[in-house]
């Protein structure tokens, strides 16, 4: 890949992560009421207000603040938490963990269901399966999340209890914290018995998660799938006496990866959206569940890091998605 | 001016015809509901509190005894409304900014998509809680939140279409005729740049009735006692173990809803714009 196609998306990386600060930082700003008295509470006397406000450089300009401010986040300081003083940046780090690995989850879920049936329907068009996968594609991302998560805990974990309701692991049960991704914790903790607790538990909010992101991956596989199948090198394929089989993986899916791998990307984004819901729900101890609770008790310091931690995360995410793309698609390279 | 003739084809679509009757039938019942609704939706009754559906409460009733099927037809009303609302928010502002960020290139252009793409790098559901954090948590706040999120996704989609439509041999003929610029903009680019509009919007309604519930759903949109369905659904999370149908009835009237119109959606999509099919 030539380095001025990375190095441009790199600057753009730059002036998106710039920019997100600026807005937060901005909106922050926006909030009615002083941050110092946030901070002190509202028996704080005048004095310490006062001198907290000149710690925090509340009275320098408003320029100044922004540079104070950013100065601190590229040392990685993203300020003390409202509630309990603790540093933002080492909550989140603490919870990040649990977010990836359930994301993580549900995206293995919904790229593997939803190309293998994205791409059977395209195969068998108009076909039982086909009609089928599609209406429950369609139903799949009309579903509000948190209302799917809450049948799913009622129907495996209520009413047949096969499943447990909450959490990442038992009580007591919990390895010792090495990656803080308990799938793995627990393998390299030697503790088979933990794992699967740990596997267990993580079933019903991957489901959860992956419900919509697998149907738009099927939906889009399916109509890509079908564009590509109609090419005329699918026919040459074809009549070279391929295998069908080799057809449709080697040659068709191929070059119908590159919506998939877009839609992907996008659904990443998604993906983190639905995480604040599904971790709410099955309290998921992870940086969607600290936001909520953050908004909750109006920290906003750790609000502001989880949204920025948030956005970058994204903007790495949609990075590595063009990057793909140029991989998988040497015109992209060529001319962008 | 654009062919609206495919339009008919709408009404041989399957999905489309049935995204169109889900619709009419809440559309229905939030106009006419009210007036019919069993119970009134905020009348409490301690002494049958989360009972279930029997045929004088047909979806049970809530914690505080309030009937579950009246507070389901109210809530079409305000679901309505936040769809509505909130596309229009998003809508109206976005198509403008695309308009002009197609139409007169340049620096205009840059500053307009950059600032969407500093709106367009958080995840959506991430800026509708910072802004209803910061507005406070209401309904309108929530309408306006949901609504802004979506302002980039509108501006992008019209700016694409204009980019094509000015290089057309009629929108440069009117400019040598003299159309000014408000004239060709409006009269003959707008006009012609509705279709994948009127396809995202449809579409819009259903992501914005699906966030606003999600909003009212973590305690930052609509407040209680208000009968919405994403604040329902919160509340019957508590009683999930022992009467699930407080739960189950608001999330099902969300999800008819938004199927209906990712149905219709789809169906317009097909007929007005097939090159949209990957959105």
């Amino acid at each position: 890949m030539p380095f001025g196609y990375l190095g441009r998306r790199l600057l753009h990386l730059g002036f998106v992560l710039l920019g997100v600060s600026l807005v937060v930082f901005l909106m922050l700003r926006m909030i009615p009421g002083d941050p110092a008295r946030l901070l002190l509470g509202e028996f704080a006397s005048a004095e310490d207000l006062a001198r907290l406000r000149a710690q925090m450089g509340l009275e320098r300009p408003l320029p100044v603040q922004y540079g104070l401010y950013l100065g601190r986040l590229l040392q990685g300081d993203l300020g003390q938490s409202l509630r309990n003083g603790a540093p933002v940046a080492a909550e989140i780090a603490q919870r990040l963990a649990a977010t990836v690995e359930l994301a993580v989850a549900a995206m293995l879920i919904a790229t593997f269901l939803g190309i293998a049936a994205g791409v059977v329907s395209a195969v068998r068009p108009y076909s039982l399966f086909d009609t089928a996968a599609m209406l429950l594609a369609l139903v799949g991302v009309s579903m509000p999340v948190f209302w799917l998560g809450l049948m799913l805990m009622y129907l495996f974990a209520v009413r047949v209890p096969v499943l447990p309701l909450m959490g990442r692991i038992g009580m007591g049960n919990e390895p010792e914290a090495l990656t803080g991704l308990m799938l793995l914790d627990t393998l390299l903790a030697g503790e088979g018995e933990a794992f699967l607790e740990a596997l267990e538990h993580l079933v019903l909010p991957a489901v959860t998660l992956a419900t919509v992101p697998l149907a738009i991956i099927a939906r889009i596989t399916r109509s890509s799938m079908l564009e590509v199948l109609q090419q005329d090198y699918v026919r040459t394929a074809r009549a070279k006496g391929l295998d069908e089989s080799v057809v449709i993986l080697r040659h068709a899916l191929r070059n119908a990866l590159l919506p998939i791998v877009t839609v992907l990307g996008l659904n990443l984004g998604l993906l983190l959206s639905g995480a604040v819901l599904t971790e709410t729900i099955f309290s998921w101890p992870g940086l969607g569940r600290y936001v909520v609770d953050s908004l909750m008790a109006r920290d906003y310091a750790a609000v502001q890091g989880c949204i920025l931690v948030f956005a970058a995360i994204l903007a790495v995410i949609n990075l590595v998605v063009d990057l793909a793309y140029a991989a998988l698609d040497p015109r992209i390279r060529i001319h962008a | 001016m654009p062919s609206w003739e495919p339009l008919a084809g709408l009404w041989r679509s399957r999905s489309a015809a049935l995204g169109l009757g889900l619709i009419a039938f809440v559309l229905g019942v939030a106009l006419f509901g009210p007036a019919v609704a069993p119970h009134d939706p905020f009348r409490t009754a301690p002494l049958e509190r989360l009972a279930a559906p029997s045929a004088a409460h047909p979806f049970g009733t809530d914690s505080l005894g309030r009937d579950i099927l009246s507070r389901v037809i109210h809530g079409a009303r305000i679901s309505i409304l936040i769809g509505l609302i909130s596309v229009s928010i998003s809508l109206f502002p976005g198509t403008l900014l695309g308009l002009l960020a197609g139409y007169f290139g340049g620096r205009l252009d840059s500053v307009i998509m950059r600032a969407m793409d500093m709106l367009l790098a958080f995840p959506a559901i991430l800026l509708a809680i910072f802004i209803t954090a910061i507005l406070g948590p209401s309904l309108p706040n929530t309408m306006i939140a949901v609504g802004v999120v979506y302002i980039p996704h509108y501006a992008r989609i019209v700016r694409s279409s204009v980019l094509a439509l000015k290089e057309q041999l009629f929108v440069q003929a009117i400019a040598h005729l003299g159309g000014g610029h408000g004239r060709i903009l409006f009269r003959h680019v707008l006009p012609n740049a509705l279709p994948p509009i009127i396809v995202y919007a449809t579409l819009g309604m259903g992501t914005a009735v699906l966030q606003a519930a999600a909003l009212g759903f973590l305690g930052l949109g609509a407040q209680p006692p208000q009968p919405e369905w994403g604040v329902m659904l919160s509340e019957g999370r508590q009683y999930l173990q022992i009467a699930p149908h407080v739960a189950a009835f608001p999330g099902g009237a969300i999800f008819i809803l938004v199927l209906g119109f990712n149905l219709l959606g789809d169906g317009l999509r097909d007929v007005l714009d097939p090159t949209l099919r990957a959105l």
